[in-house]
């Protein structure tokens, strides 16, 4: 027997551990629920009266997803889905509590997108049996982006909201088409990268400290790249353009193993920003905001909205004020890019502090996911949905707090925003599938060694 | 509603937002502290029945012997061999190869040779030359025996007792 030792670990098979994303899934409806409820209480001093409705549709709609999971994912991640169920509820109550201040009916809308995202979720995780089949669309994602990223220049269909034309009009609903262009991208990325990672990182000159790739090696993904952040910079969309190519370098760094790239990088980075800040108008104003806000606060495009959501933070110390007893409506799109400030004012730094803890575990599942990851196009597709994730809320959060300047993205899950909320819910499914193909036992080599043609369907076949 | 209870709400919500994010971290400790390999594992692994059910149907299979080391029988590199206790076992000419071949048709991260229950393969890591057995360019983990021939680039391997 113990000759077989070396192969004992090759035999480890992951738990499949549905009970336990069942029980966070609980957990995360009572965080979800227990916020409406909550809001109700802060506000208007009772618990809502649609509160079994509302918490109803919610279980609904959460445990579908965890059906649907344990049926086409059964030894997916446990952690993810509850994780984000916790951080949509988390973000539904937030909404709905500036709704009772201002008027307005996001939170409806907001439940409407969180079930359109769900379904999605559930397709994705239906129709996409094996991420891999994602690698033959490598050039036709590719170009699906950087069509999508131009739809918002159309005229007739692509219209500006508050200075960035990023939005398109479908019908009576406003689209962001940057976001599903992310998800596109990471794929276009990441399948290109897995054919010439090793052309990437071995053939070319060297040049200071890093190995330069020959041209042709390079090129397509160069101009990929270069498009979209073109496309981005035109649209005068800041935080989608540190996002793409944050996440190239990364995806890049990851799958050439070559740490000169985030040296590059992040020269080019230093270098595009000072270039930036000297030719628009508003990255100057953004940045003057940033290293000094009060001096801009009474000004036009000033810093009002940063100022009054620092404020909203200190009031908010260390517990908060409670849900509903701050004034987060104070600040201007409290419930799309300032969310993160509403809750820091009502929950304080204890209530950030989890959010931020979620969406580290979001990325540590990711990562994870891509570790274990049998085959490198997951792992890389894995790594960059990660890598988007991770930037997404380092920018917006970072922006928010002033670590760094503001540029508008939406809080994953948490904002208001259907494209972004969809999105994410797509992003989601992708990683229970790469994670439910990376935990899932290797199929018994020995076995199909006889029988070639019953294990048609495994994951491995032997050709004869 | 008086500044009490709501304090307590307050009080309570942060308590259930916490005690969710310490349960998300509590189902995933496995990751921090390592995965406990079950006993049965350590000593027979998990493939241990299937072992038991493979010999039984088969017993002609080359049982006798099962290869402990792989070696270079050609190329640059002829004469390295490598105890299969490392498996996986990574080929190429990178410097985390455990076989690095000094080949120029190698790649980097060119093959790998891990097993599975009692059954060692070999996995091309998506090389730019290919690995073959025989002539025949292997696309998936393909199964080896003693004295298969592995072909990368310029250099041979196979497996010996």
């Amino acid at each position: 027997m113990s000759s077989s030792q070396p192969g004992a670990l090759m035999g480890f098979v992951h738990r499949r551990r549905r009970g336990a994303e069942l029980f966070l899934l609980v957990l995360a409806l009572t965080v979800g629920i227990g916020a409406y409820a909550a809001v109700g209480l802060g506000v208007e001093g009772v618990v809502p009266a649609d509160i079994l409705g509302y918490g109803g549709g919610l279980a609904a709609l959460i445990i579908g997803a965890h059906v649907v999971v344990r049926f086409v994912a059964p030894y997916a991640d446990p952690v993810l889905l509850p994780v984000v169920a916790a951080l949509n509820g988390l973000g539904l109550a937030v909404i709905r509590r500036l709704d009772l201040a201002d008027g307005t009916t996001f939170a409806q809308q907001q439940l409407t997108w969180m079930t359109v995202g769900v379904v999605l979720f559930a397709v994705t995780l239906l129709v996409l049996r094996d991420h891999r089949v994602l690698s033959r669309f490598t050039y036709t994602a590719g170009l699906g982006a950087i069509l999508l990223l131009l739809g918002p220049l159309v005229p007739g269909l692509g219209y500006e909201v508050n200075g960035a034309q990023i939005w398109v009009r479908l019908g009576p609903f406003g689209l962001q088409p940057g976001e599903v262009a992310k998800v596109l991208l990471v794929v276009a990325f990441s399948g290109y990268l897995v054919v010439h990672r090793d052309a990437l990182a071995l053939a070319g000159r060297r040049l200071l400290f890093v190995d330069l790739p020959r041209g042709r090696d390079l090129g397509p993904i160069l101009a990929m790249w270069a498009v979209s952040l073109g496309i981005l910079v035109f649209q005068r969309d800041l935080g989608s353009s540190l996002l793409f190519f944050g996440l190239f370098l990364v995806m890049l760094y990851v799958a050439t193993e070559r740490p000169g790239w985030l040296v590059v990088g992040s020269a080019l980075f230093f270098g595009g920003a000072a270039v930036a800040y000297k030719l628009f108008g508003h990255v100057q104003n953004r940045v003057n905001i940033w290293l000094d806000p009060l001096a801009y606060f009474d000004e036009s495009p000033g810093s009002g909205q940063l100022v009054e959501g620092l404020f909203g933070m200190a009031w908010g110390g260390l517990i908060g004020r409670g849900l509903g007893q701050g004034s987060p409506e104070r600040v201007p799109y409290a419930e799309s890019d300032f969310i993160i400030g509403a809750i820091g004012e009502e929950l304080g730094l204890t209530g950030v502090l989890a959010v931020i803890l979620l969406y580290g575990l979001i990325v540590e599942r990711a990562l994870r996911s891509a570790v274990v990851s049998r085959d490198a196009f997951g792992k890389l597709m894995a790594t960059g949905l990660a890598g988007v994730l991770a930037l997404q809320v380092f920018v917006v959060i970072g922006g928010v707090t002033r670590l760094i300047p503001l540029t508008g993205l939406t809080t994953p899950f948490l904002s208001y925003g259907g494209s972004s909320l969809v999105a994410n819910w797509v992003i989601i499914a992708l990683l229970l599938r790469i994670s439910d193909q990376a935990r899932r036992p290797v199929p018994d080599l020995s076995a199909t060694d006889e029988s070639p043609d019953e294990e048609a369907t495994q994951v491995v076949k032997i050709p004869r | 509603m008086s500044e009490l209870t709501l304090f307590l709400v307050r009080a309570a919500y942060l308590a259930i937002l916490w005690i969710f994010v310490l349960s998300a971290i509590s189902v995933i400790r496995s990751d921090m502290f390592g995965a406990r390999v079950p006993e049965a594992a350590r000593t027979g692994g998990p493939a241990a029945p299937k072992q038991k059910k493979s010999k039984s149907k088969k017993p002609a299979k080359p049982r006798r012997g099962q290869p402990t080391h792989v070696a270079v029988t050609s190329g640059a590199n002829e004469g390295i061999t490598v105890p299969l206790e490392q498996a996986p076992i990574l080929i190429g000419r990178g410097t985390d190869a455990a076989i690095r071949l000094d080949d120029d048709y190698a790649s980097t991260r060119h093959a790998r040779i891990a097993a599975s229950g009692d059954q060692w393969y070999v996995e091309d890591l998506g090389s730019t030359n290919g690995t073959y057995i025989g002539s025949v360019r292997i696309t998936q983990p393909t199964t080896l025996v003693l004295g298969t021939q592995v072909r990368i680039g310029k250099t041979v391997l196979e497996l010996r007792k």
